[in-house]
């Protein structure tokens, strides 16, 4: 009995822990939106009265709109096909028994821990070897070989957790390979590609030094505020967009891990 | 309609099936028969079409199988794990293989009610796959293949996952299942007594071979070695020796004695080692001595297992070191319950019932 007390007592310890590293990871975050209502032009304490302002100054900027809609167009891209590369290679590595998987997985994973700048240099170099011309289309690509296994790792979790046998039964009832992926593999996949959708889209969408080097002429958005940063007097305009992108990448990652099923694995195999 | 000819399959260097031949009539219950890594269910796949041989090969219906895809070939298969699609409602399930046959959706519909009928769950159609039981999904994927009217149906240990009490009344379902419907079926199982129940003919697999194809009752009566004797029902095994005196062969056997041979066991050589198989229903166990005109052997009542409605008695006889099982319902005079244990019991037993076998 007294063991029991023991465990189920509140630990003060831990509780503390856990409140110090929320406000480490999310006070400096917090202060972005505070200070994108802030009147005054400077990041100080005290706060100088509540403004829309620095939102509406938004609104009036076109160079601000253009790179959005380029950063929406990269991002809309490097999700659908960084997604649908994404596909088979996932299929594969869960279904079939390669020789040297694990080499070939941990391969399709390098890009994780490959330095955005050492790849933005690499990349850069070979695209101007070949002389491919930079443009949007530069950035895409690079956005897609780091969003891949990111969209492979989305993934996995569901080819693996189906039974494969259901396909065999799709084709012992007649159906053909391509058939069989649109009425049993798709359907129950899906909720999975829509997290790796969500997932490569807001990956490319925030990332900036691939962009940086692979971009030519055109602005992402992130360069953008990069560019902007030079402007004390427009720094404040900058915090009331890193709030709306700070929203914007909250609801869409939260969005694909509810998707994903993280943290919800005993709701898995059902049909077994 | 299904002929299996010279078939052997390998991964990589381990050998899964080796030159096996076998035919299986037109509206025959056929089941494959095996432990575990016998062979039977690559048997099955290869089949269906799911492994491709790496010799021989296969024929169903007339037509040779080897470069026929799963989806083409006129046979359907009930998955271990069923395999039901869990996105989908019972109708769609079962309707599955329709979409191909362009059928329209009424009749479609109709042939889908018909299925609900036969596998009786009528109404269950908008019912979500993910909702039904263990026994329900098997008969939805009972129905689903049977729908597109196969040649053939197979089996892939499709009761396996069930209890008891269910698996046995599917038995009787699926057994009487294909009679109505003249299907040839093919089972795969594990479990001897589904087989002997359920089939026409079974093929008994070890190691990737076949040991022996024979009707449940010859396959019990008269199994053509130890490891089918040992695999299939309950079985007594003696050490024993043939004799020979001019024309007339005898067996002395382990603690029962001699006896004169006949048939196609009196051909044996003289002195040569044998082994005699008889099931614990072939004696008769009397609680007191039987008339003398009755040739016996006394033994003790060693151990009582008590199996509901029945019971397995092992008697202790001299000049064998394991007791003999014997099945309660062939004792004689006397309630078997009433035999105390270690008490004195008489053994005949019958000496048509007996295999003699050759030594392994």
């Amino acid at each position: 009995m007294a063991n029991r007390e023991t465990f189920q007592r509140p630990n003060r310890l831990l509780a503390l822990y856990a409140v110090a590293f929320a406000i480490f990871l999310y006070l400096p975050i917090l202060f972005i939106p505070m200070f994108s209502f802030n009147a005054g032009v400077y990041v100080r304490f005290p706060l100088e009265g509540f403004t829309f302002g620095w939102y509406a100054d938004l609104a009036r900027r076109q160079t601000l709109h253009h790179a959005f809609y380029n950063s929406l167009q990269v991002g809309a891209v490097v999700a659908i096909v960084s997604t649908i590369l994404a596909v088979p290679a996932a299929k594969a590595i869960s279904r079939y028994r390669l020789p040297g998987k694990g080499p070939i997985v941990g391969f399709i994973m390098l890009p994780l821990v490959v330095p955005g700048l050492i790849f933005g240099v690499a990349l850069l170099s070979l695209l101007n070897r070949i002389g491919v011309t930079l443009s949007l289309v530069t950035v895409a690509i690079g956005h897609i070989v780091i969003c891949l296994p990111f969209a492979i790792a989305t993934l996995l979790p569901r080819f693996e957790g189906y039974n494969g046998s259901m396909e065999e039964a799709s084709a012992d009832l007649g159906e053909n390979a391509w058939w069989t992926f649109w009425r049993v593999t798709f359907p129950t996949i899906r909720p999975g590609v829509l997290a790796s959708l969500l997932l490569t889209f807001t990956i490319s969408f925030d990332e900036f030094i691939l962009a940086f080097f692979l971009s030519g002429t055109e602005a992402t958005l992130p360069m953008y505020i990069w560019s902007q940063l030079r402007f004390p007097q427009d720094f404040p305009s900058l915090l009331a967009l890193a709030t709306l992108i700070l929203i914007f990448s909250f609801v869409l990652v939260f969005a694909s891990l509810r998707l994903s099923g993280f943290g919800q694995s005993d709701k898995k195999g059902g049909a077994k | 309609m299904i002929h299996v000819q010279n078939v052997s399959k390998s991964f990589g260097r381990v050998i899964a099936i080796r030159d096996v031949s076998l035919t299986i009539n037109q509206g025959e219950f056929f089941s494959l028969l095996g432990a575990s890594g016998s062979g039977k269910t690559t048997l099955l796949r290869m089949i269906a079409g799911f492994e491709a041989v790496s010799s021989g090969r296969i024929v169903i219906d007339g037509q040779p199988m080897e470069d026929v895809p799963p989806h083409r070939r006129p046979i359907n298969m009930v998955f271990q794990s069923y395999a039901i699609f869990p996105h989908m409602n019972v109708r769609d399930n079962i309707a599955y293989g329709l979409r191909r046959l362009a059928i329209p959706r009424d009749r479609q519909n109709a042939m889908v009610d018909e299925m609900l009928d036969l596998i009786a769950l009528p109404g269950y159609g908008d019912r979500r796959a993910t909702q039904l039981s263990g026994g329900q999904m098997q008969r939805v994927a009972l129905a689903r293949a049977l729908i597109l009217k196969p040649k053939v149906l197979l089996l892939d240990e499709p009761l396996g996952a069930l209890d008891k009490q269910l698996r046995e009344q599917m038995q009787l379902e699926l057994r009487s299942l294909q009679q109505k419907l003249g299907i040839t079926f093919v089972l795969v199982t594990h479990d001897q007594e589904e087989a002997l129940t359920l089939s026409d003919r079974i093929a008994v697999m070890a190691n990737g071979a076949v040991l022996q194809v024979d009707t449940p009752s010859a396959l019990y009566d008269n199994p053509g070695n130890r490891r089918i004797a040992s695999f299939i029902g309950n079985m007594n095994f003696f050490d024993a020796t043939i004799h020979r005196t001019g024309a007339a062969a005898e067996i002395e056997i382990e603690g029962l004695g001699r006896v004169f041979l006949n048939g196609k066991d009196a051909g044996r050589r003289d002195g040569t080692p044998a082994l005699v198989a008889m099931r614990p229903e072939s004696f008769v166990l009397f609680g007191e001595k039987p008339a003398p005109a009755t040739a016996s052997v006394q033994g003790t009542l060693q151990a009582r297992q008590y199996l509901g409605g029945r019971q397995m008695l092992y008697v202790d006889i001299k000049g064998r070191s394991a007791p003999v099982a014997v099945a309660s319902n062939t004792v004689r005079g006397q309630d078997a319950l009433s035999i105390k244990q270690g008490s004195p019991v008489w053994l005949t037993w019958n000496h048509d019932a007996m295999v003699v076998l050759d030594c392994e």
